[in-house]
């Protein structure tokens, strides 16, 4: 790479939400989001031949402004409104200062606004904070580019005639709207994980974005509980990503894992993370929690290492907080290995019926069954599994492992 | 400042034969709903506020022809109706938001916000 194309590798990385931000106070979302991909695009054919600015995120903002303007005076003269608009947009107050005042974070709740449906605000995140194209967008989602656009554009006609506020929630709201904006980050990096099966090159890689915008986050609020344990979750299961998928592309648990293969310095960052929460001594959110059991998985050298009872500690910490029947499926599953097979499967039984769709129950019943020698429920279990799930990497290790089975007539 | 239209969505004959209240839970709703009111005309958000007769005695008129066409009944056939509304007058949505769980509080039902046009609206439907 020139150094140029690594400068506006960087600035886009570094710069475009910010640039966007910026902008978008002033001007609303939609022109914000033209004149920063206009300023971009700019410097993609001027900085090769020119050099590189000193500043280049400064010189972005300079350029995406002017065209703002530019853009404001062309409507402005289809319309005398227009020119009011644009008076006292350019009287625009300096930005202020300090993380709670820095114009990404009221980008961040404006994209991610309850208002708008759940699909428009991962889309609207990924384009006006993470910067990618709609393009890149559609593909991650595999749907059309027009329909992917259409989304976008009716988001930000609804913010715009809705008036969805372009501000940090109040004292009250914040907790709620926080976790609203943290479980778009968490859809965003889960849509990325487990469709990770590199079929597509071209596919924007969405729980590296995830990540960015955890780092993004966790960078505007360092002091949040929650936002410091989505990160540490993500970096703690994407760490482990490598030896997730075989070379077959199939499913391996976390059990069967090389974990030679884990990425360290990921896992050091992401247990680092979690040792500052407990060290503060503040009660453990619910993404805290997941992030402190990741941080017992990736601690033992071996998958027989693990401390299973701290796992089930932290499930009841969990179910303490979210007492969904999903929590207690997993937890079954750590049960298992502290009091065994039996009393884990009693446990699962007693979800059966409520989670009787779900595929991951009749998956942890099959294994149970089959460490408990009951192999003909257990290839029923997994034939229920496996016709629960239309995952591919989860298709072939069911079916591998039901066919390990002892056979009928042993 | 942005104005709203809150609709309060219900059955099309709340009224005393509606089996999911009793008279006293009715009284109390009247009660909470009149202090919701209060409070918006108190913070200057009040604009206009009534609630409907039964959606039955609607009656739909289309004049767009050269007679017009009268019908008995409410335009769309749906099992829930407009019970009643609130115009009100906020700085943006979040306080509309705000202010709507209230309100679908007070009243016991599901409320409905939308904003009205504004004139940037109707230059850029001209446009």
């Amino acid at each position: 790479m020139t150094d140029a194309s690594e400068a506006l590798a960087r600035a886009h990385r570094d710069e475009w939400a910010r640039v966007v931000a910026g902008l978008a106070r002033r001007f609303g979302l939609d022109v914000a989001e033209d004149a920063a991909a206009e300023a971009f695009a700019t410097a993609v054919e001027r900085w090769p031949s020119d050099g590189v600015p000193a500043n280049p995120g400064g010189w972005l903002v300079t350029t995406a402004t002017r065209k703002a303007i530019d853009r404001l005076r062309r409507d402005a003269q289809r319309s005398a409104k227009y020119e009011a608009a644009l008076m006292i947009t350019d009287d625009s107050p300096p930005p202020e200062t300090g993380p709670i005042e820095d114009d990404r974070l009221r980008l961040v709740f404006t994209c991610c606004h309850p208002a708008l449906a759940m699909q428009a605000r991962v889309a609207l995140t990924l384009r006006m904070l993470g910067g990618l194209t709609v393009a890149e967008i559609a593909r991650a989602f595999l749907v059309a580019e027009t329909t992917m656009g259409q989304r976008i554009t009716r988001a930000k006609a609804k913010i715009q005639a809705a008036h969805i506020p372009y501000r940090v929630p109040d004292e009250n709201d914040l907790r709620l709207r926080l976790a609203g904006v943290l479980a778009v980050v968490y859809l965003i990096f889960n849509e990325g994980y487990l469709t990770s099966s590199g079929s597509d090159p071209l596919r924007v890689d969405l729980s590296d974005e995830a990540i960015r915008l955890g780092r993004l986050l966790h960078t505007l609020l360092p002091l949040d509980g929650e936002v410091t344990g989505l990160l540490s979750l993500m970096l703690l299961t994407d760490a482990r990503r490598a030896a997730r998928v075989s070379a077959t592309g199939e499913l391996v648990t976390l059990q069967d894992q090389d974990r030679g293969a884990w990425d360290r310095a990921m896992i050091e960052e992401g247990q680092t993370l979690v040792r500052e929460r407990l060290a503060s001594g503040a009660p453990l959110g619910r993404l805290q929690v997941l992030a402190a059991m990741n941080v017992v998985h990736t601690s033992a050298p071996t998958a027989r290492d693990t401390d299973w009872s701290q796992i089930v500690a932290l499930y009841d910490r969990l179910a303490a907080i979210d007492p969904s029947p999903i929590v207690r499926l997993n937890r079954a599953v750590a049960l298992a290995e502290v009091d065994g097979p039996g009393v884990a499967l009693a446990e699962v039984g007693r979800l059966a019926s409520t989670l009787d769709s779900y595929h991951l129950l009749h998956a942890t019943r099959a294994e149970l069954l089959r460490r408990l020698g009951r192999s003909t429920e257990a290839r029923a279990a997994y034939d229920r599994a496996l016709a629960l799930t239309a995952n591919p990497a989860e298709q072939l290790h069911l079916a591998r492992r039901r066919a390990q089975l002892p056979s009928r007539t042993s | 400042m942005p104005r709203y239209l809150m609709s309060v969505f219900g059955s099309p004959e709340p009224g005393p034969d509606s089996p999911t209240m009793t008279r006293e839970e009715k009284l109390q709703s009247f009660a909470d709903t009149g202090a919701f009111n209060d409070k918006l005309e108190r913070e200057g958000h009040f604009v206009f506020a009534d609630g409907l007769a039964s959606a039955l005695t609607a009656t739909t008129v289309d004049g767009r022809g050269d007679q017009p066409v009268i019908t008995d009944g409410p335009y769309l056939e749906t099992k829930e109706y407009i019970g009643g509304f609130w115009v009100i007058d906020v700085p943006d949505l979040d306080v509309a938001l705000t202010l709507a769980a209230e309100a679908s509080h007070a009243c016991r039902e599901i409320v409905e916000v939308r904003p009205f046009q504004t004139e940037a609206d109707i230059e850029a439907m001209l446009a």
